[in-house]
């Protein structure tokens, strides 16, 4: 309803026509002039008594340029420190507005004067000049940066958090807005923010225990530094996470709980407390469940949910905890009971307001309110889910027979609010990490059909999500595989390998490898002819080593079977063959090189891919060199290769032993026959019997 | 308090284990500090499982708190089951207790949860009707049905579940392992104004070979932070009051509190602040303001241990009524006694010390034939026993009651008597609670005291309120600073405790002695003139047995009916006296602010009694600061 309000005085200054500038309201801008200071001064406490709770009048002063003359007046020193201070409870009075009026006190200049008062002695100005302060910075349409600008600025209010409690309530609430960046945290941090707010966590004000714990939520968020340090901090003996948790117990209001909850999953994030540390187990996590619940407020539960799933994200143990925490999934499933549209609401409203329509701005803005709590509530479910589900196949089972919760993620994934597509898709992914999942609901719900549609045309953020889970999609178990297949994905995957993130690059690559695992010879000729073999060798050149790897394995893919083999060899083998040796003779990780041994050894199992490698000398004492290479795997892969090659019951396999005898590949088999690694001494056993036979 | 209690209820367990001594000392205090608003004479709280009610296929050891299966455990029928020995009291409020598995035996079919007496003991916990419970090996969860629904993991060796019932919204939830499984909480079949529905009780049940499992009735540390849940809901019920919408009457209430308060002062006598209260919030005073002097002049006496100048006085100025309180008199008259002994009363002091006071303003015996009082007959046939005529509970009453000293409610012993007065007004519920204690806590001489006297010391104190309104704790402010003895009167000199802590009969002086015998005497020949006239009175003749055994003792402040020489003994008679002089002036013998008081203790003692749970958190004294 608050919200409501403000929206509607929004709504009516927006609107306000010049001529309606009252002479009233001139009248008193006109005062701020007289010569007489005493009559300034009165002017200003009538102008004060005008304005509050006033926003035609505050709006109207403001376009008067009211603003410029209070600012002048604060700042003359030779004013009478009364009339200084009744300009800054003015001003306050005016950003106390609309965002209108904060953005014409900042044009004006008010933050920099009003900084500057701050350095005056009286306590009672500078309580006013800071109350002011707090309402300006925590508006969203003033700049940040603003705050920062005067390095002098941030020392000067550490120094004014001893005067009263007052300066305290008001200096952490503008730490607590005005904490965005790493950048702000440290600045913070290294002008003492933490011994100088943690003393205020046992403030006897409410307001003031509730604006610090705000401030560490914001210090300790993703940074070590400050979280590493908090857990040290002594508040009247007690650990500061004991003082966390004593601000979470359950008479404590609402805020509070959730603040403090923050501030402890913060810190255990950065790694200064331990997932199975009691207060996280027994106290966090528990504390943040319950947020979730139906008796709580909408924002409370998104917060909640969202902090929920940020705590447990890494760890299976926490996960397993919160699955089974007052039927947490079950609960969940209370954040969809919430209309999705616009018409929706309007039924509703319709139905519950009956004759007595309102009028149709305030309806709007309401209906927007509803609208952002339901998308809010829905996104902040799916992230729960996500993590919930990121590890445990059991969990993911639970929350899959959740009612409809398919068709919930399904419905999630082409809504209109990019946030809840992003979560939408981040919970499936999650659950596409089950095998059992993929063969069943994913597969019952279609859930490929969403999804393919939401790769058409989506940010990257959501685009890296939902081509990584259409990779689960693509597993060969999968029974989504084939519709996917048909839907004409493969150009969209080779797309994707185009991108100019490598995480879209991965995915498109990575997908395309799981299609073309036992795929059938025309996916393949699909597969290469769509990407290109030119694309195909710029990825085996990828600075980014997961999507060399990933190629590598799709040309492994490829290479497998022999007339699928001998057919891409036959029309692409020169290209190939250039590829590996340049891949085998650059530098890099084992992996890398494995994985090309491998494509080698697929080769050689071609009937005339075979030639490509025999005829080819320098690839051969390739072979040789990886065989006596020190790296077992490396060593495996290159005698499955020279196994591959000798194979007894094909054609020329005669000719090829010859060489390969020649080439003294038989002493080196006999020596890795030898090998302590069985599985290598058995290949090469193996591949010496081919010479016996 | 508590301290107190627990000592007294380790007490009464037999000694000898320290370590069991110690474990029941913790187990007191934690119940104590769990469910305050228990009365455990009435309700006791579970402490262990009971060795009767309970299948044979259960065993019992360590002091029938761990359960193993005994059975054969072949299939469903072999299950067993027992009970705690009591139900869970509803002014628990939330009631929580743990059950770890020690081990899971062959299978793990346990069941924990709750039953009602007389639920058939061969069945595990939730299958029948009135009787709940969650099982570890589906983690489903019976709610007196055969079939149960998925409610939790699955639990087996080593780990700890718990069970709430909270009754206040009745239901219950499971924990396990210090993480509640809450939410899809199940109602209760159980209704909070409905008190013919049978109680429940914790309960457990195994079913193969090789189970057991250790009950947690609050003997250790819970693992699951019960007190935090329960902190939750007292902050509820407390907001609940504190919102409790009072519309348009804001006005309305503001003037009743002015005269509550008002109207308090002036019945205690405090004129000046009285005057001075009703001059700033512009209110009237009904009773004027010499007549308020006087109550003040006659309770300070009393107070002071002067009963022979307060009876003067009073009859002085207030003809008649003395006659017509024949018992209050003779309470008065045995108060008098018992100072005299104390050496405090003026007939004796004038003897030991010099006094302004001439002897002969008290001229030989008192009025001793007072008349008939019919118009204050009523007032005893509230008791059961006849009591003053302010309706004091006698001091043989309350022995009745508990050796315990329970600090919480004292109901009298014939509930006809309880619903008499109740029906008379509401004013009339007699006796309350916890303040007591608190009374003797504070009493200076509470300290020299063996385990009996600190128990003589309660009983006596359950006789400090008077017409069933609680003394409570901001009447206790008012007699802290009576006790001091510091109010100075006008024709007061030196009045001086330390003289009386001298510690000799009648201040040791032979004159005194006598004229306390002779008294003595004239106070027996009143007892028997009472008997003529109104019949044979157990409470006058204990009264004044308690009074004359005094002189048995070469030490009377150190023997065990020295009690009655505590200067604090004489606040319930001077409150006795005061109300009796209200009345006759057709003024409330009760402050509205004490009714009130005494209103809304009843009323959360009802609750209790109803079943309604959240009486525990909305205990009055939680108000009282």
């Amino acid at each position: 309803m608050l919200a409501c309000v403000l929206l509607i005085s929004n709504v009516s200054a927006a609107f306000v026509p010049m001529q309606e500038v009252t002479a009233t309201s001139r009248h008193y801008v006109d005062r701020l002039f007289d010569p007489d200071p005493q009559k300034v001064l009165q002017g200003v406490i009538d102008m004060k008594n005008a304005v509050i709770g006033n926003n035609k009048q505050k709006a109207n002063l403001i376009v008067l340029g009211a603003v410029p003359r209070l600012l002048y007046l604060l700042q003359q020193s030779s004013s009478s420190l009364e009339l200084r201070t009744e300009c800054a409870v003015v001003l306050g009075s005016l950003a106390m507005g609309t965002e209108n009026n904060i953005k014409s006190l900042v044009d004006c200049h008010i933050i920099p004067a009003l900084l500057q008062g701050l350095l005056c002695p009286d306590l009672i100005f500078i309580e006013a000049c800071l109350r002011c302060l707090r309402t300006v910075f925590i508006s969203p349409v003033t700049p940040v940066q603003l705050l920062y600008t005067d390095s002098t600025v941030i020392p000067h209010l550490m120094s004014l958090l001893s005067r009263s409690q007052r300066t305290q309530e008001y200096i952490t609430q503008i730490f607590s807005h005005c904490c965005k960046t790493p950048e702000h945290q440290t600045v913070l941090f290294n002008h003492g923010a933490i011994q100088n707010i943690a003393p205020l966590l046992i403030s006897p004000s409410y307001k003031v225990r509730m604006q610090a714990l705000k401030c560490f939520s914001v210090l300790a968020y993703e940074n070590t530094q400050v979280s590493m340090t908090l857990v040290n901090v002594l508040v009247d003996g007690e650990l500061l996470s004991q003082v966390f948790v004593r601000m979470m117990q359950r008479d404590q209001p609402i805020e509070m709980q959730l603040t403090a909850a923050k501030c402890l999953t913060y810190m255990c994030r950065a790694g200064a407390i331990r997932t199975d540390d009691s207060c996280i187990v027994l106290k966090t996590l528990p504390c943040l469940v319950r947020m979730c619940s139906k008796e709580h407020l909408l924002e409370e539960r998104v917060e909640g949910a969202e902090t929920l799933a940020y705590l447990m994200e890494p760890d299976v143990e926490l996960q397993r905890i919160a699955s089974t925490t007052d039927h947490l999934v079950a609960m969940l499933a209370d954040y969809f009971k919430y209309p999705s549209s616009v018409s929706a609401i309007t039924d509703i409203k319709r139905v519950s307001q009956g004759v007595q329509t309102r009028s149709l701005p305030v309806c709007h803005l309401q209906l927007d309110h509803d609208l952002k709590h339901a998308h809010e509530l829905r996104q902040a479910a799916f992230k729960l889910y996500a993590s919930l589900g990121s590890n445990d196949e059991d969990i993911r089972k639970k929350i899959t027979e959740t009612e409809n919760m398919m068709d919930r993620i399904v419905s999630g994934l082409s809504e209109s609010s990019i946030k809840v597509r992003l979560a939408a898709v981040r919970c499936l992914h999650s659950l596409s990490r089950s095998v059992q999942q993929l063969r069943t609901s994913f597969h019952d719900h279609a859930v490929w059909k969403p999804l393919m549609k939401l790769l058409q045309n989506a940010p990257d953020e959501v685009l890296v999500m939902a081509s990584s889970t259409l990779c689960n999609l693509l597993l060969e178990f999968s029974p989504s595989k084939e519709p996917i297949l048909e839907s004409g994905v493969i150009e969209l995957l080779c797309s994707l390998t185009q991108s100019d993130s490598p995480a879209l690059r991965v995915n498109g690559i990575w997908a395309l490898m799981n299609m073309a695992f036992q795929a059938d010879q025309k996916v393949k000729v699909e597969i290469v002819r769509c990407l290109g073999t030119e694309q195909l060798f710029r990825l085996l050149s990828d600075p980014d080593t997961n999507v060399l790897m990933k190629t590598l394995g799709l040309l492994r893919n490829l290479l497998s079977t022999r007339p699928h083999i001998d057919q891409i060899m036959s029309s692409h083998g020169k290209q190939i063959m250039q590829a590996v040796t340049l891949i085998l003779e650059a530098e890099h990780n084992i992996e890398v090189k494995e994985q090309t041994l491998c494509i080698l050894a697929n080769i050689a199992d071609g009937n005339s891919a075979k030639e490509l490698i025999m005829t080819n000398d320098d690839m051969l004492q390739k072979i040789k060199y990886y065989m006596g290479h020190s790296n077992v795997k490396l060593q495996l892969a290159a005698t499955f290769c020279i196994s591959n090659l000798i194979w007894n019951e094909e054609d020329g396999s005669q000719e090829r032993q010859d060489k390969l005898r020649e080439m003294g590949f038989v002493d080196i088999l006999h020596k890795l026959s030898q090998a302590s690694d069985p599985n290598l001494s058995d290949r090469a056993k193996t591949a010496m019997q081919q010479y016996l036979a | 308090t508590e301290a107190k209690m627990a000592e007294l209820g380790a007490g009464s367990l037999p000694l000898g284990d320290p370590a069991f001594n110690y474990q029941e000392h913790e187990l007191n205090e934690r119940l104590k500090r769990l469910y305050p608003a228990v009365n455990e004479d009435e309700t006791p709280l579970p402490r262990s499982w009971s060795p009767k009610d309970k299948y044979s296929y259960i065993g019992l050891s360590q002091n029938n708190l761990r359960v193993h299966y005994k059975g054969h455990g072949k299939n469903h029928k072999d299950a067993a089951s027992v009970r705690a020995t009591h139900p869970i009291p509803a002014a628990c409020g939330i009631y929580y207790f743990e059950v770890k598995i020690v081990s899971k035996g062959r299978d793990g079919y346990m069941g924990i949860g709750l039953s009602a007496q007389g639920v058939n003991m061969n069945r595990l916990p939730g299958w029948d009707k009135h009787s709940y419970g969650y099982h570890g090996d589906d983690g489903h969860s019976f709610c007196s049905s055969g079939t149960g629904q998925p409610y939790g993991p699955t639990f087996t060796t080593g780990d700890v579940i718990g069970c709430c019932v909270n009754l206040i919204n009745n239901t219950c939830f499971y924990t396990k392992n210090g993480i509640s499984l809450e939410c899809d909480i199940f109602k209760l079949n159980y209704s909070v104004f409905n008190i013919y529905q049978p109680n429940l009780y914790p309960t457990v049940g195994l079913q193969t070979p090789g189970e057991i499992v250790d009950a947690n009735f609050g003997q250790q540390p819970f693992v699951f932070d019960i007190e935090d849940y329960m902190s939750e809901w007292r902050a509820k019920i407390h907001g609940m009051i504190a919102r409790f919408p009072i519309g348009e009457r804001l006005g309305e209430w503001q003037a009743v509190l002015q005269n509550m308060v008002s109207s308090y002062l002036v019945h205690h006598g405090y004129c000046a602040t009285a005057t001075a209260f009703a001059r700033a919030t512009e209110t009237m005073i009904q009773e004027d303001q010499t007549s308020i002097k006087n109550r003040q002049r006659i309770q300070k006496l009393v107070l002071a241990g002067r009963v022979g100048e307060a009876i003067e006085a009073t009859q002085q100025l207030y003809p008649g009524l003395l006659e017509h309180n024949p018992n209050l008199l003779f309470m008065l008259k045995c108060r008098q006694f018992v100072e005299m002994v104390n050496g405090t009363d003026s007939e004796v002091r004038c003897l030991t010390i010099r006094s302004p006071k001439s002897q002969d303003s008290y001229p030989g015996s008192p009025n001793l034939s007072p008349r008939h009082g019919a118009s204050n007959t009523h007032l005893h046939t509230g008791a059961d026993s006849p009591t003053c005529s302010n309706g004091l509970t006698p001091p043989n009453k309350s022995k009745n009651h508990s050796v315990t000293g329970s600090s919480s409610v004292k109901y009298p012993s014939a509930p006809s008597s309880a619903s008499s007065s109740t029906s008379s007004s509401p004013s009339s519920v007699n006796y309350s609670e916890s303040n007591s204690s608190d009374s003797t806590k504070s009493q200076p001489h509470s300290a020299n005291s063996t385990q009996e006297t600190s128990d003589s010391e309660m009983e006596i104190e359950a006789e400090h309120y008077t017409n069933g309104v609680v003394e409570g704790s901001s009447a206790r402010i008012v007699n802290g600073t009576y006790k001091h003895e510091e109010i100075l009167q006008p024709d007061d000199n030196s009045i001086d405790e330390g003289c009386s802590n001298g510690k000799q009969l009648c201040g040791g002086n032979q004159a005194a002695t006598e004229r306390m015998i002779q008294f003595g005497r004239e106070l027996q020949a009143l007892n028997e003139q009472l008997c003529r006239e109104y019949g044979k009175n157990a409470t006058h003749k204990k009264m004044l047995q308690d009074a004359f055994s005094l002189l048995a003792y070469s030490d009377p402040w150190n023997c065990p009916v020295g009690q009655q020489l505590d200067p604090t003994q004489r606040e319930s008679l001077c409150s006795a006296l005061n109300s009796a002089i209200l009345e006759s002036q057709n003024l409330p013998k009760q402050p509205p602010l004490m009714l009130a008081l005494g209103q809304a203790t009843e009323c959360v003692q009802l609750m209790a009694r109803v079943r309604s749970g959240s009486c525990s958190f909305a205990r009055v004294d939680n108000f009282l600061h």
